[in-house]
């Protein structure tokens, strides 16, 4: 096995970076003048935190193993979304309140989810996809004669505008990078961690050896569940408006992001660094197909096409014949 | 000791919990809508359930032989769009089945180069089919970018109101699905595709050629999304280029409804083929109780996740004892 090779997260970024340079050669791209450039990255980049968040808690469940996946995601995005603007109507004190109970209600979703699976021995897949059109019923009803309220002004100011004039950097990338080095410590720094990554690579030889998998799961679900609704809490901050189909667009991307940044579908292998890095490289993707002008049809093919090379170089799987 | 052997029963026939829930919302629908079972209720519900029921179909066969199947939504969208924009409202008969056939071309070579991708390249099924259902929903909006197109009337006609026998078109095309299931299941195929289901190493060790099992599975699936979208196509009369998008995680709900798992190599098609009609009095059920428009999807929903906790619940109280 010793043939050369770079990590997927180190690939994915590398490719994020090739194709912003080659866009600047499209007839409307940014061309020769940087400033336009360096602004149109930073918007590029602070797209991909709020789907970078939300593949967080994705990239948690995936660790775990056992068929992990959470196709709740969107939905709790959007729920939370509207609790947040509801809360929040307007009023700054109310944003801390909105948060909490984003999470709350984010972490009991997914606590559900964890329940299902682990007590009921439903398949993630099926519990969490069952979980999803729970949420979006409760949404429906929640949604129903138009909800109304408003976000704070200060949500507004430190999710969706840059640092300081002088300093151009959107503030949300600074969360994503502190929400980032967070992720990392959890993940390699912690016994939670630790746990993690072994209940993902076999789940009898971690019950063996004292890990209480059917705790790490109810946490790895619930987690998630609570980083989801953190996502919903950043998605509305950013958009400032609600509508019943918010987070759903963020549900494939989210697993696609995981996958592109070379965590193992199956478990047991991944960083939240190649989540971060597929997040950038998706919404870079799209961005680009956006600027182009591509008709919806061509968007999806080329998105569809992109995808499918992607996990071709890092996503195969065992060969059968060892 | 009562339920333990109940607990048997419904690991060794899978099925068999599909058959309870089927009969149980037959049951509870026939009490909301005592018409039920006459011939022309019987036939509008049998038509409406027919696409689902073949997705759902091929479905299981992916998932038995430890894959799935994310695209076939976006493989009944490009039929429809192909028969709606090709075929048109005025065209001829002739025209009709000639599109019929290029549509069944197109769905196994979708499955095929999903197949392709799974099989032989062996990446992660979910994911592979994820991005080819981008690539297939984009190539059928490419197809037909805004909703129009259709088929000639005597067609869906034909769909819609044929009853040989006096029974309803479905339940022959249900019956050839299934008749086809049971001669797959003796041959030696049929071994080998719940061998590679059930471990595809220990397979590939004896001999099972695991790859071509793999690639069968997934071209079977698109053919079957192909049939599925000559249904919906003639049971809707016109062209959409988002019509399969919500149908791939119905066939999916279908299958694991069912009792076929989706670790693979375990259930059959008979099951996700009741799970697809349960599905079906599902939504008959919710529109039929008065329920209040806006706790429908709710209702709804909870009620699939009852459904599909059941097994999962009969099992918790075993073990207690």
């Amino acid at each position: 096995m010793k043939r050369f090779s770079i990590s997927p997260p180190v690939a994915a970024l590398l490719l994020a970076v090739i194709l912003f340079v080659l866009s600047g050669l499209l007839p409307n791209g940014y061309g020769s003048d940087l400033d336009i450039a360096r602004a149109q990255a930073l918007n590029i980049l602070r797209l991909a935190v709020f789907l970078g968040v939300i593949a967080a808690g994705q990239t948690l469940v995936i660790i775990s193993g056992s068929e992990g996946i959470d196709l709740s995601s969107g939905s709790i995005v959007t729920l939370t979304a509207i609790a947040t603007y509801v809360i929040v109507n307007g009023a700054d004190e109310r944003v801390l309140p909105a948060l909490l109970v984003s999470l709350l209600i984010g972490a009991f979703i997914g606590f559900l989810n964890g329940a299902g699976i682990t007590f009921l021995k439903i398949s993630p897949f099926v519990m969490t996809l069952g979980m999803s059109g729970v949420v979006t019923g409760a949404i429906i009803i929640a949604n129903h004669g138009n909800v109304s309220g408003k976000v704070a002004p200060i949500m507004t100011r430190l999710i969706a505008r840059p640092l300081s004039p002088e300093f151009p950097i959107p503030n949300a990338l600074i969360i994503w990078l502190v929400f980032g080095i967070l992720m990392w410590l959890l993940l390699e720094r912690t016994t939670f961690g630790k746990n993690l990554f072994a209940i993902g690579t076999n789940r009898v030889t971690a019950k063996l050896s004292g890990v209480n998998v059917t705790a790490m799961n109810l946490a790895a679900y619930s987690l998630a569940g609570a980083l989801a609704g953190f996502g919903g809490f950043l998605v509305v901050g950013n958009t400032g408006v609600v509508m019943i189909q918010l987070g759903q667009p963020f549900l494939f991307p989210s697993i696609a992001a995981v996958a592109v940044g070379g965590t193992l579908l199956s478990g047991g292998k991944g960083s939240y660094w190649g989540t971060m890095a597929g997040a950038i490289v998706l919404t870079l993707i799209t961005s680009l197909l956006t600027t182009m002008q591509m008709p919806d049809s061509v968007r999806r093919m080329v998105l569809g096409g992109t995808l499918l090379i992607l996990i071709s170089i890092y996503g195969r799987q065992r060969s059968l014949r060892q | 000791m009562k339920r333990f052997r109940m607990n048997s029963l419904l690991t060794r026939r899978p099925a068999l919990f599909a058959l309870i829930l089927l009969v149980l919302a037959l049951i509870i629908n026939f009490i909301l809508q005592p018409n039920l079972f006459a011939g022309d209720t019987l036939n509008s519900n049998m038509r409406v359930f027919l696409p689902i029921i073949l997705l759902a179909a091929g479905q299981a066969v992916v998932i038995l032989g430890g894959g799935i199947d994310i695209s076939v939504g976006g493989i009944v969208s490009i039929v429809n769009t192909i028969l709606a924009a090709r075929v048109g409202l005025e065209g001829s008969t002739e025209a009709m089945w000639q599109y019929v056939g290029i549509s069944l071309l197109v769905g196994a070579l979708a499955g095929a180069i999903n197949g392709f991708f799974v099989a032989y390249l062996r990446l992660q099924p979910i994911i592979t089919t994820y991005a080819t259902s981008f690539l297939y929903a984009g190539f059928a909006l490419f197809i037909l970018p805004n909703p129009g197109g259709g088929i000639p009337a005597s067609i869906a006609e034909l769909y819609r109101n044929t009853s040989p026998l006096g029974l309803p078109l479905a339940f022959f095309v249900i019956a050839i699905v299934l008749g086809l299931w049971w001669y797959i299941q003796s041959t030696r195929y049929g071994n080998y595709l719940f061998a590679v289901g059930g471990k595809a190493q220990a397979a590939y060790e004896t001999a099972v050629p695991v790859t071509a099992v793999q690639f069968s599975t997934y071209v079977i699936s698109g053919l079957m999304a192909a049939f599925s979208g000559i249904a919906i196509t003639m049971l809707s009369g016109s062209g959409n280029a988002d019509i399969g998008s919500a149908m791939t995680l119905n066939s999916i709900t279908a299958v694991v409804i069912g009792g076929t798992a989706l670790s693979g190599g375990v259930g059959g098609v008979a099951g996700p083929v009741m799970g697809a009609i349960t599905l079906g009095l599902i939504q008959n059920i919710v529109s039929f109780a008065h329920i209040d428009t806006w706790w429908e999807t709710l209702v709804k929903a909870t009620i699939i996740v009852f459904a599909l906790a059941m097994p999962g619940i009969i099992n918790l109280f075993r073990r207690r004892e």
